[in-house]
């Protein structure tokens, strides 16, 4: 019945027409529907579209682009085409023919000329050491070379006799390359260009991750064992009492990441506040004194104390919603004040605890400034390499690469976390 | 029904004091014997204490000062897992996390029986509420209802001999409630449990109750069965509290054995029954139940007599409730039985009533 008026009997109000139920004036029940809603989804959209543009323009796209480049590999096939064309006549074994070498002399000297050379000499750089002073070199000398082509570049450089080169650069001479995401796992292309791990010496990321991994795992469970009494006591406080406890929790929140560094590095340092007190204490000698900075141990103790309150406010929150006569409920049925806090209270916070252990667990992954300050050499994770491929050595690509595996593996551990405990039971607040 | 084995005291109260932050007593000086299988109700306003006395006997509150007894036994410095009471919340209490099976199977469990003991007696106890088929369910699967008995049915799986109710069925819609009532009475029968139930819903403490032990301020004003605290309150606050009263102020003027003549504040002088008011120029509060008020019939006499005016009419069906004008005072209810001669009732009519002087009772002035 779509009565509308109200009347009890107005029974002419139940209108169909065809089966279908329309209005009084005839439209269908369905488009008039449709039509009433109408204002009130574009009014939804109006009020996300600011938000929406800056994240799309801010967040999503860089980070597309971010992806993007840890593909991307331009340089070769801009600069040196009619070289790789002629490449792919070689059959990988020795040197290349004459005809490989003529492009190449043709185009170094374009590319001398217009400054393009640069940065394909970085980009083999990458590959190989070396490459980048033999193309230099080469190329500013490439305009006065007469043929044979071949014997003249042979001449120039001693990597013009290493098959190898010829092989990386036909490699790379694809508009995508997989080659920054093999350094990024310490692989390395072989003779046959298969992908094979670096020697033990040279391997760098994986171990960085692994050690990323379990850093995160640590300071996770470190900001759950501190955070969950004093979480559990804010929750049975008054609220007053709970609120100036809060205040002492949100603290590393308000406090000045330099003032924080510099504090941990007083305490902490060699010659350091609880060095000189564990001496007075006579705990430790003179040359004991403990490294607890510029270490794994420093980045710990100081990205838990950053990263604590990310941890007691979902478990705060979710514990202040859960009544105490839960555990009544379980003392008066006969369970022991420990039985009733493990097998009543604890299952219910799990909530807390799984929002507040993905928060810190993420949060700490990608952390960069803490390592860097106090971290010294074993305190670093992979986000300070990522830095630096970003800032000092300038291989976007492999930060790129690097930084994508780590975006990935979070989303990995994320839809890990959702199978294991479901995304609905996160309570953030 | 008043307290049928005197001399079989289960639960009691021995000058039991209480306080929170050593200012303030919220239970004063509390004495009271709850005997076995007795349905006993704790009835007050909320902040009268009542609560607090359920949470120190079921040992979520310790009390300041006195002994609170079980079957002879002080219990005082008996931690609540051992004290052996089933208890019944106010919000059901039912672990979110647990299936209703598991709830059940919960106090069965910490005192180590064995599995298929357990889950015979979670299901007799289902039964009992008629909810064998819920036991693969959690709690937020249920309705309110449902959930109550649940609760009710995990309060007693464990058979305890003393059960406690914290405002049980406070969150339930009124049919709910009124079958919650008598499924709850129904259980106590049957089992020969004690228990001790505590709301503030006064038609819920009159339809269970073996004895309802009014509180107020901290105090006990009334122990009494149901139909003695209805019919004969002790005390101004209790015939307040309990049913619908209309509460006249004056001063006695002379006393005549069991009869006081009250002088109200109007000059007009009422026949009334002395209880706790009985010495001449005692101030006093006349309580008068407004159904035991009746329109008075030629031939027909009452003790006391009056003229009224009708001020207002609300037709409830049953009655019709009356506001009259009377003594000075324009708040007197009267209930009129719903008969077919009552029907000539009219707003601003001028009536005469009456209301025998065993009907109202001269009670302490407050």
């Amino acid at each position: 019945m779509t009565q509308i008026d109200g009347t009890p009997n107005g029974s002419d109000n139940d209108h169909k027409v065809n089966g279908q139920m329309v209005t009084v004036d005839g439209t269908p029940l369905k488009a008039s529907l449709k039509r009433a809603e109408r204002k009130r989804t574009l009014i939804a959209f109006l009020l996300v579209a600011p938000l929406l543009t800056y994240l799309l323009i801010s967040f999503i796209f860089p980070i597309g682009q971010m992806m993007w480049r840890s593909v991307d590999n331009p340089q070769l096939v801009s600069v040196l085409p009619k070289t790789l064309e002629a490449l792919q006549d070689w059959d990988g074994e020795g040197i290349p023919d004459e005809p490989v070498f003529e492009a190449l002399a043709q185009e170094l000297t374009v590319a001398s000329a217009n400054r393009t050379i640069g940065r394909v000499a970085v980009r083999l750089n990458y590959e190989i050491s070396a490459a980048r002073g033999a193309l230099m070199r080469t190329s500013r000398s490439a305009e006065d070379m007469e043929p044979p082509y071949k014997e003249a570049f042979l001449d120039a450089h001693r990597l013009w006799n290493e098959t190898e080169f010829y092989r990386i650069i036909k490699r790379e001479g694809r508009p995508l390359t997989a080659s920054y995401y093999v350094a990024a796992f310490d692989g390395t292309y072989n003779e046959d260009g298969e992908i094979v791990m670096q020697d033990e010496n040279r391997r760098i990321y994986i171990d960085l991750f692994i050690r990323t991994f379990s850093m995160s795992l640590g300071i996770t469970l470190l900001t759950l064992l501190l955070g969950f009494p004093i979480s559990f006591l804010m929750a049975s406080l008054p609220m007053r009492k709970a609120n100036l406890l809060m205040i002492f929790v949100l603290l590393p929140f308000w406090t000045s990441l330099l003032v924080r560094t510099t504090s941990w590095i007083v305490l902490l340092q060699q010659q350091g506040v609880i060095n000189e007190l564990l001496i007075f204490l006579g705990v430790i000698g003179e040359d004991g004194r403990l490294g607890m900075i510029y270490n794994m141990t420093g980045t710990i103790i100081a990205m838990t104390h950053i990263l604590l309150p990310f941890m007691v406010l979902p478990l705060y929150s979710v514990m202040k919603t859960i009544p105490p006569s839960y555990v009544r409920a379980a003392k008066s049925l006969g369970a022991t004040p420990w039985t009733a806090f493990w097998r009543i209270y604890v299952p219910q916070t799990l909530p807390g605890i799984g929002a507040g252990a993905v928060l810190v667990f993420i949060i700490s992954i990608g952390y960069y400034i803490t390592p860097a300050l106090v971290g010294g050499q074993s305190g670093q994770m992979i986000s300070n390499l990522i830095a630096y491929h970003m800032q000092t050595s300038l291989n976007w690509g492999l930060a790129a690469a690097l930084g994508s595996v780590l975006l990935i593996s979070v989303l990995i551990l994320y839809w890990v976390y959702n199978r294991l405990v479901g995304a609905d039971s996160l309570k953030l607040g | 029904m008043e307290n049928e084995n005197p001399g079989e005291v289960f639960v009691a109260f021995d000058r039991v004091q209480k306080s929170y932050d050593g200012e303030e007593l919220v239970v004063k000086d509390l004495n009271l014997a709850i005997s076995k299988g007795e349905f006993l109700t704790m009835l007050g306003p909320s902040g009268s204490g009542k609560t607090t006395c359920l949470m120190m006997l079921a040992g979520f509150e310790t009390a300041t000062y006195g002994d609170i007894l079980l079957d002879g036994k002080a219990i005082n410095n008996i931690p609540p897992h051992k004290r052996g009471i089933g208890m019944v919340f106010q919000n059901y209490a039912l672990f979110p996390h647990m299936t209703i099976g598991e709830n059940l199977a919960f106090p069965l469990e910490v005192r180590g029986i064995d599995k298929s003991e357990r889950e015979a007696k979670v299901m007799n106890a289902l039964s009992m509420v008629q909810m064998e088929s819920f036991a693969g369910r959690r709690p937020a699967q249920l309705s309110g209802g449902q959930q109550q008995r649940v609760a009710l049915a995990r309060a007693l799986v464990f058979e305890p001999e003393l059960v406690l109710m914290d405002e049980p069925l406070g969150a339930l819609d009124k049919n709910l409630r009124e079958q919650m009532q008598y499924e709850i009475k129904h259980l106590h029968d049957q089992l020969g449990i004690t228990v001790v139930y505590v709301t503030h819903d006064q038609t819920e403490a009159l339809t269970m109750s073996d004895r309802i032990a009014v509180f107020d301020d901290g105090r006990i004003q009334q122990l009494a069965s149901p139909a003695d605290l209805y019919e004969r309150p002790e005390n101004a606050f209790v015939a307040q509290f309990i049913g619908e009263n209309n509460k006249m102020k004056g001063k006695i003027e002379s006393k005549d054995g069991d009869i006081v003549t009250v002088r109200l504040d109007d000059g007009s002088a009422v026949q009334s029954l002395a209880i706790s008011a009985h010495e001449t120029d005692e101030k006093t509060t006349l309580s008068l139940r407004p159904e035991r008020v009746f329109v008075v019939k030629e031939g027909q006499s009452f003790s006391n007599c009056f003229d009224a005016k009708v001020e207002e009419l609300i037709y409830l069906g049953d009655h019709i409730r009356s506001r009259l004008s009377v003594c000075g005072r324009n708040d007197f209810i009267m209930k009129v039985p719903n008969s077919s001669d009552n029907h000539s009732m009219r707003k601003g009519q001028s009536i005469r009533i009456g209301w025998s002087e065993q009907d109202c009772r001269a009670l302490d002035a407050s």
